[in-house]
């Protein structure tokens, strides 16, 4: 006589702590072991791609910050690109080097949260509290130089809103000679805990093809050992001038990303470090009229200067007719802007590629076979945003 | 760059016909093909040893209503061994088909969903086409050049009934489309107005 398989259906979310946002599981168990998993996004979709075909090109840079909010210049980065490639527009040395401090700190504040939440996840609550504290200081820098700690709204096409304030290049720098303890400490509480590496060792095994075929992107190419990091294969702004490595997993499994985001925060301080260094000095955004607007001084004697600030704040500048598309390293993988733009003000269409919703997708792939407590680790593991997940 | 001339050669002497139009510009290959020859076209793309576009980085479409062929399909490619990225693309009609590619790429199952769920484009052969972003029995398309901004339906809590509620969407104000591509002129919904007044 044949047993009849029994298979029970679980909802997990869409309000879950282990979800990372909002995020509706419905999972297939056979026992504790998941056979199928459906995830149903879509819960925090806010229309960005049609919001910004109805907004100036300058008015659509701040919904770049609320797709993947826990690292926003980085997205707004990809935007200023495109629009830069289609404009023919030269960012200025000392804007350029700006921009990449900034991406990196957007890069550590994207790890941080990510490797302490993913130990939240699997029992451990210590390196959530260090690890936030130090986000903390990082989004005192981001406060510090755009006014706000979370929706930056700094970079703009042809360069930064404004420069540095003074002090802070200084107080950056000391933030990078003491993280590296924190780094230090977080690893003395998980690299080699037992625990740690039971829940995440040899699960949500990635092969180097799988990650291929699924349309991985950073991180969780990387920890399946494909050498592949758009900051050095497609350089954009001054990463040419910087010296710095990839690191890359061997296994592809949760452990292996986990430890190549820890790296990967080491080399963050790396480039930082080297970008302080050699900060030149000079403007931060081109000079360009037509795009960027006059220092506010100008304003009161010059009329010229009036009629752009003008022009800039109501019409906003035109985009000649093109296709583009630019993509750049963020934190969680490749996050790229396929822009159309048809010579008016507003672009005709933005579509936004953001790395989440292809690793989302492979779930299924990914979780099938493993235990129902494993899905919280791959899930962390992920690195999933839902703003940018759902758009 | 020379590779991308290179590949821009070896694509138009191997699949000839197939291609309708090439060229190269900001460092991108930007290929126009048939809507027919799609599967042809990846299939070579992703096992040709001079090509190798082993990655598939999204697809979308666009909508331009006032052609023949309302929507573009865009296919966006990646190569890691020769680091070079293809962007194809073909224009349908409305009520077209067109075949899915989640035999050759896997990840093009969600991406095609997206496309489907925002423009109503349907995929031949998809292995499981719904809805992916938008709510539970969601109407309409929303990034359709026809679709409001503001949408259809709004959602609300009913205290008495104790339920959320779906309802047309009332708008206090009209939607204003700041429209300043001359502001020596005032915008659109300015004149207006003044018509109605006169």
């Amino acid at each position: 006589m044949s047993k009849e398989k029994k298979t029970l259906n679980l909802n997990f979310g869409p309000q879950h702590p282990a979800a990372h946002g909002v995020l509706r599981l419905i999972l297939e168990l056979d026992g504790e072991v998941v056979e199928k998993a459906d995830p149903h996004i879509g819960l925090l979709h806010r229309g960005t791609e049609k919001l910004i075909e109805h907004k100036t090109y300058s008015q659509a840079v701040p919904y770049f910050d609320r797709l993947d909010y826990v690292a926003p210049m980085n997205q707004e980065h990809a935007f200023a690109l495109a629009i830069e490639k289609i404009l023919n527009l030269e960012v200025p040395i000392r804007g350029q080097f700006i921009r990449v401090i900034f991406c990196e700190i957007g890069r550590i504040l994207s790890h941080i949260l990510n490797v302490t939440t993913q130990a939240m996840d699997v029992g451990a609550l210590t390196p959530t509290l260090w690890g936030f504290e130090e986000r903390e200081k990082l989004m005192g820098f981001y406060e510090r130089v755009s006014g706000s700690r979370l929706h930056a709204n700094y970079f703009r096409p042809g360069g930064v809103h404004q420069d540095l304030p003074r002090g802070l290049a200084e107080d950056i720098a000391e933030f990078c000679e003491n993280f590296p303890k924190i780094i230090d400490d977080l690893e003395t509480l998980l690299t080699d805990n037992r625990i740690f590496k039971q829940r995440n060792v040899d699960i949500g095994v990635v092969s180097k093809q799988d990650a291929l075929d699924y349309s991985f992107s950073g991180v969780m190419l990387r920890g399946s050992g494909v050498a592949w990091d758009l900051r050095k294969s497609q350089p954009y702004d001054c990463y040419k001038q910087l010296e710095f490595k990839i690191p890359i997993g061997k296994n592809g499994d949760c452990y292996d990303r986990y430890l190549c985001r820890i790296e990967e925060m080491r080399e963050s301080l790396n480039i930082i470090n080297q970008c302080l260094v050699k900060l030149p000095k000079g403007p931060v955004k081109t000079q360009d009229a037509k795009v960027t607007p006059p220092p506010k001084k100008e304003l009161k004697n010059s009329m010229e200067a009036l009629i752009h600030h003008f022009k800039l704040f109501t019409e906003g500048y035109r985009v000649d007719k093109d296709e583009i598309y630019s993509s750049v390293e963020a934190p969680k993988g490749e996050f790229g802007v396929y822009l159309i733009s048809d010579g008016s003000n507003k672009p005709y269409k933005c579509k936004i590629k953001a790395p989440g919703f292809s690793h989302l997708q492979s779930m299924d792939y990914l979780i099938k076979g493993h235990m129902l407590a494993d899905v919280p680790a791959v899930l962390g593991s992920m690195d999933i945003v839902f703003g940018e997940v759902d758009r | 760059m020379s590779i991308l001339h290179d590949l821009q050669k070896k694509i138009n002497s191997e699949l000839t016909t197939k291609i309708k139009h090439s060229e190269i510009r900001h460092d991108q290959l930007y290929v126009n093909i048939d809507c027919n020859d799609i599967i042809d076209v990846l299939v070579f793309l992703k096992n040709n040893v001079h090509t190798k576009f082993r990655q598939l980085v999204d697809i979308t479409a666009v909508d331009y209503p006032e052609k023949n062929q309302r929507f573009k399909l865009i296919y966006l490619l990646l190569s890691h061994e020769f680091n070079s990225r293809i962007i194809l693309s073909y224009s349908i009609n409305e009520k077209e088909l067109i075949p899915s590619i989640t035999e050759i790429f896997p990840s093009a199952n969600w991406m095609e969903r997206e496309v489907f769920d925002m423009y109503g484009i349907k995929f031949k052969d998809h292995p499981d086409l719904r809805r992916i972003l938008t709510d539970y029995n969601f109407e309409g398309f929303p990034l359709r050049k026809d679709f409001p901004l503001t949408g259809h339906n709004e959602v609300r809590y009913n205290e008495n009934e104790k339920k959320v509620l779906y309802e047309p969407v009332k708008l206090e104000q009209n939607y204003r489309n700041f429209d300043y591509e001359s502001p020596w002129q005032g915008t659109n919904y300015i004149k207006e107005i003044n018509k109605k007044d006169e």
